[in-house]
């Protein structure tokens, strides 16, 4: 197993948020993590990637401990993490948000200049210049995978990619994870919309109210109807 | 049916970059229109303009016959416009009550009344919009602690707070669970049938669109692509081209 | 300041006009170098750094020993320079690493509590080793001659200095846009949390970005010296143009900081240019403050967000929501009514002495309680609340010697006094928000300060008014002590009820979510307005009791020191309990009348205690006791 999150707990001031939360992804492997809003996907992918302190519980990832360490030593490990809202910097240009993800090449891992990415992401080389607040939501979403990609990670976490996207543009962005899985990048992906996590995951892990409810393959989780509609209920 | 909006000829331009151009429709009494269209194609500058948080370069946006384009949103607001937000705006240092009774001492007009006791005021009233939302059991916790299903309700209730003729909702399924989107908007069908309120809406879940829109209006470009109701939305070929992709994205949109 | 030579004198108007303008963009470079420090510092970490003037009079202080010890010449004047805007750096990454890493999750004013009890330090040690006289500074070795131009003489190193600020702005544009830490700053400047994830350590980033703007200030303060001296007023005497300077130019813009700088310069040249006028009685000289103002105002009208800054929402606090705002539990009503009993009491316990300082914390009391209301309530956070005091003080003052007024009548006078002042600058002020509002509240105070500083006529000027005395039924001590009681009381009795009013709620509502406000009908410019206009009259009527009290005005009561004093006693006490500037008042008052008797470094001592109890209690004293003990009740 790449990453291991095992009994993790987090607050929010004195609101219980995470309670023993646990889950694993291989290596090359596409993880979705389902649940509803509030039920704990981004603080759980925050506690990973160290922007939420876990209070307990052990977070190894590739054999080291990184629970409470601090997130820029944990993002130096090789861990990318892709935020909700995407929050690229918008008074930079392209490049400039591309200059801030970049760190040095990692043994084993595909690496990523500026121009290899514009290959992958044929829209943001048209516009290298631009600001980033000059762009679209669906650009700016792609410039958020782009920016973690330049810091050459072997595993990617990506918090709800397919938010407030059109539906066209969603399924754009299934056929970019798709290729990045093919690249050999694992992927940990919370999201809502199970449309679009069915056609990119190969695993599933639903979280309800800060706790695990279901950990199966995707197959498993469109066949069990019961864990669907409790705690996703399309 | 008189119209209760209409909107005609509206445009706006940032820095030379035409986001709305000419777009016209108008909305009748009772009638829920979803306004959809990828990102970019000017619905946020539009809502913007109906809410008065930007006023047009040109156009006209009538309420009731009255012309409202580039009144302060606190205006349109007392002209009978109630609205929610795509991110849920509540006050947090108030329990969910309290919000209510701040919407209505705004609408009796007694915001600059410096001695009454506020907490008070138009109790029965508040509990009333409550109980329609469906959130009374929960009026004495503070709006801070809800659950994101919750405060849509208390947006909701609060927009309802001054009998508005028109609501107008950005996105108001955003970051929540479908079951909870369901649930929210055909809570506010049921309202705005009973009262005779017009509702638009910006939406980026296809399901909610399709299930609660009497019609659609697509935007693409700050223009107008397609006009219909959702049947004729979804078989338009132009809108599957530009907006709704091959039909993956909702439910039982793929073949 | 002597008048000015003016153009009467047989020198051409334009040549001496040309002069002054280049004497007017020399003396902009200083103010430039200090203004665009603090702007960089304020974008990457949101730390409005008060202690940049102390960087600005340390740059001067190190300069001119430097430059001594070096024993001047070409070689140790510029080595001096290099090596004042290093320390000064080296100090400003000494502080941001020992108190601020602490604090940088604390609400942003208490981090600002921290850089002005790091103001107070610095005071006291540069009067330790530098001596109260002013230094003058040596000139720059190579740069004494001038330059003939007409019949005006221009000084070369007023041309250097000229030539100098659009040096250090290329370079800083260079550094910015061209060098990987300039890049990384930029996108820390936006999403601080973002650069870590991506695997920055934003640590040394923000230890980087401190040392150079405290460098910045540090050679800001070394270059002007062979322009003046080095003196222990440096440091909040720039302060307040510098905040002028940040909040015209437009946060975050280095350029906008050099095109303010120059508009001021170029307001202070016109006004010595026609230093001869007079308007009123008051010469042109004296109301540079006043057009400053007006310039500042009219572009703050037209541009909320400065020339060249961004249209930004600041909402002016952070991060946790705000608990709801709860009437007192039972045992607080009690223990408030126990108190009251005491202090009714205190006149047959206590000696003058003690009743005097009694008289004092009430007063003080009901000033941070003004404040509160505001802060609190309204979520305005003003840094110039002493203006408003001051305004009440003086409207009684004047009164009492101008028209021979009776206490009684003055009294009247005070708390308009203070509204009126606040309805005018709170009308400017509404317009903004955050840290833009807050800056504008202190430059307005500084207005208020020098109008009464300088209009020697009806102020008395720094000597202020003396022979402000209570009627006679009200001169001894503990008839003093009881009025002072009584409208204390009144006041704080109204203050709360207000909060809980229709209006408070509506100043809460426009607090808690602007956007929501505004879409319910609130016109929430108009609500803080009118919550400014309340403040400032309840700030009046405290600084009404106090002329009183001490029998005398001066300008010191509309000081930025007393402003600060005011919102430690409130931050002290938390802002969100009503009690809370209560408990700040009598704490703070308390300890400051002590550490005086005690010793003269009293500021040191003073300074390091506030910045301990902002390490030690972030969210305030009451916020703390609140916290820790009534936590069942608010989890209920």
């Amino acid at each position: 197993m790449m990453l291991v999150v095992e009994g993790i707990s987090a607050y929010y001031g004195r609101a219980h948020i995470l309670a023993d939360v646990g889950l694993s992804v291989a290596r090359g492997e596409v993880l979705a993590l389902l649940g509803r809003n509030g039920a704990g996907k981004s603080t759980t992918l925050k506690s990973i990637i160290g922007l939420v302190p876990p209070a307990a519980g052990s977070v190894r990832f590739e054999e080291r401990e990184i629970a409470s360490r601090p997130s820029y030593e944990i993002a130096r490990l090789g861990l990318g993490y892709v935020p909700e809202e995407r929050r690229i910097f918008s008074e930079l240009t392209v490049l400039e948000n591309l200059e801030v993800g970049r760190q040095k090449p990692r043994p084993g891992v595909p690496e990523w200049t500026p121009e290899r990415l514009f290959a992958i992401f044929p829209n943001l080389a048209e516009m290298r210049n631009r600001p980033g607040g000059q762009m679209s939501g669906g650009e700016q979403q792609m410039l958020t995978i782009a920016r973690t990609l330049m810091g050459n990670p072997s595993l990617v976490l990506l918090d709800e990619p397919s938010e407030g996207l059109a539906p066209k543009i969603v399924e754009q962005m299934a056929e970019t994870l798709k290729a990045l899985k093919q690249e050999g990048l694992t992927l940990i992906l919370s999201e809502q919309n199970l449309h679009f996590a069915r056609l990119v995951a190969d695993r599933a892990t639903i979280i309800e109210k800060g706790r695990i409810r279901f950990t199966g393959t995707m197959a498993e989780l469109m066949a069990d109807d019961d864990a669907r509609t409790a705690y996703l209920t399309v | 049916m008189s119209a209760v909006l209409e909107v005609a000829g509206l445009s706006k331009s940032f820095g030379g970059v035409k986001a709305v151009s000419d777009v016209s429709f108008s909305l009748a009494a009772g009638e829920l229109l979803a306004l959809i269209g990828p990102n970019g194609a000017g619905k946020t500058t539009c809502f913007n303009m109906l809410m008065g948080q930007l006023r047009p370069d040109t156009g006209t946006i009538k309420l009731a016959g009255r012309d409202i384009a580039g009144l302060a949103p606190r205006r349109i607001w007392r002209l009978g416009v109630g609205r929610t937000f795509q991110i849920t705006a509540t006050f947090a240092s108030m329990s969910v009550r309290e919000n209510v009774q701040m919407a209505l001492l705004s609408h009796h007009r007694r915001l600059l009344s410096l001695f009454a006791d506020a907490g008070s005021q138009y109790i029965d009233d508040a509990m009333a919009l409550l109980t329609l939302v469906g959130m009374e059991a929960q009026a004495e916790r503070p709006c801070g602690v809800l659950a994101y299903g919750d405060l849509k309700r208390v947006e909701l209730a609060v927009a309802l707070a001054n009998n508005p003729k028109l609501l107008l909702m950005d996105e108001p399924t955003a970051g929540m669970a479908p079951r909870e989107r369901i649930a929210l908007m055909e809570l506010t069908a049921r309202i705005v049938k009973e009262r005779g309120i017009s509702v638009l809406f910006t939406e980026h879940d296809m399901d909610v669109v399709f299930a609660h829109a009497d019609r659609i209006f697509v935007l693409n470009r700050g223009r107008l692509l397609a006009e219909g109701t959702p049947q004729q939305v979804r078989d338009n070929a132009l809108v599957q081209e530009t907006y709704l992709g091959s039909g993956a994205m909702f439910a039982d949109g793929g073949q | 300041m002597t008048a000015a030579p003016t153009a009467d004198n047989g020198t051409p108007p334009l040549e001496f006009f040309l002069s002054q303008l280049l004497t007017g963009l020399a003396s902009a470079s200083a103010l430039f170098l200090v203004a665009c420090g603090l702007t960089i510092i304020f974008g990457v970490t949101r730390i409005v750094n008060f202690a940049h003037g102390s960087f600005y009079m340390l740059g001067a202080y190190i300069a001119y020993s430097a430059i001594t010890a070096l024993g001047g010449g070409f070689f140790g004047f510029w080595g001096g320079v290099i090596l004042a805007a290093l320390a000064a750096g080296l100090i400003g990454v000494a502080m941001e690493m020992t108190i601020l890493r602490r604090i940088y999750h604390a609400p942003e004013l208490f981090q600002l509590l921290a850089t002005f009890g790091v103001v107070l330090i610095v005071q006291d040690v540069a009067l330790y080793l530098w001596g109260p006289e002013d230094l003058l500074g040596p000139r720059a070795p190579g740069l004494t001659g001038a330059v003939a131009m007409g019949s005006q003489r221009i000084p070369e190193y007023d041309i250097f200095l000229i030539l100098f600020a659009p040096l250090v702005l290329g370079v800083l544009w260079l550094l910015f846009h061209r060098t990987r830490f300039g890049i990384l700053v930029r996108a820390a400047t936006q999403d601080r949390q973002m650069v870590a994830a991506l695997g920055v350590n934003q640590k040394w980033l923000l230890t980087g970005v401190f040392f150079l703007g405290a460098a910045l200030a540090g050679l800001g303060g070394a270059i002007q010296l062979p322009k003046g001296n080095a003196g222990l007023t440096m440091d909040l005497g720039i302060i307040a143009e510098v905040f002028v300077v940040t909040v015209v130019g437009g946060m975050g813009s280095i350029l906008g900081a050099y095109l303010a700088a120059l508009l001021i310069a170029l307001i202070r040249v016109f006004a010595v240019a026609n230093a001869g006028s007079s308007l009123l009685g008051i010469q042109l000289w004296q109301v540079e403050l006043v057009l400053i103002f007006a310039v500042m105002a009219v572009v703050l009208v037209v541009r909320p967000w400065g020339l060249l800054g961004k249209r930004e929402t600041l909402t002016g606090h952070h991060g946790a929501v705000e608990p709801p705002l709860l009437a007192a539990p039972a045992a607080l009503k009690w223990f408030a009514l126990a108190v009251l009993a005491l202090l009714v009491a205190l006149p047959g316990m206590a000696g003058t002495y003690s009743l005097v300082i009694a008289t004092e914390i009430l007063i003080f009391a009901l000033f941070a309680a003004s404040l509160h209301f505001l802060m609190g309530v309204g979520g305005v956070i003003s840094f110039g609340h002493a203006a408003y005091f001051g305004l009440g003080a003086y409207g009684a003052a004047l009164m009492v010697k101008h028209f021979a007024w009776p206490m009684e009548a003055a009294l009247f006078a005070a708390p308009l006094g203070g509204a009126l002042g606040a309805l005018i600058f709170g009308w400017f002020c509404v317009r903004l928000s955050g840290v833009y509002l807050a800056m504008l509240t202190l430059a307005f105070a500084q207005i208020a300060w020098a109008v009464a500083f300088q209009w020697i006529d009806v102020t008395g000027g720094d000597n202020g008014i003396l022979g402000i005395w209570p009627s006679s039924w009200a001169a001894t001590t503990p008839a003093f002590y009881g009025l002072v009681l009584v409208v204390v009381i009144v006041m704080l009795l109204a203050i709360r009820r207000i909060a809980f009013s229709p209006f408070g709620y509506a100043l809460r509502a426009g607090r808690d979510s602007p956007l929501r406000a505004d879409a319910i009908g609130i016109d929430v410019r108009r609500m803080r307005w009118f919550a400014f206009t309340l403040a400032g009259l309840f700030a009046g009527v405290a600084g009404g009791l106090f002329a009183f009290l001490k029998g005398s005005v001066s300008p010191d009561l509309m000081g930025i020191p007393l402003s600060v004093d005011a919102l430690v006693m409130v931050l002290l006490g938390g802002v969100q309990t009503l009690a809370g500037p209560l408990v700040g008042a009598v704490t703070f008052t308390a300890l400051k009348t002590e550490l005086v008797s005690l010793t003269n470094y009293w500021r040191l001592l003073l300074g390091l205690v506030i910045v301990g109890l902002v390490i030690a209690f972030p969210q305030g004293i009451a916020g703390f006791v609140r916290d820790r003990f009534m936590a069942k009740e608010t989890r209920a």
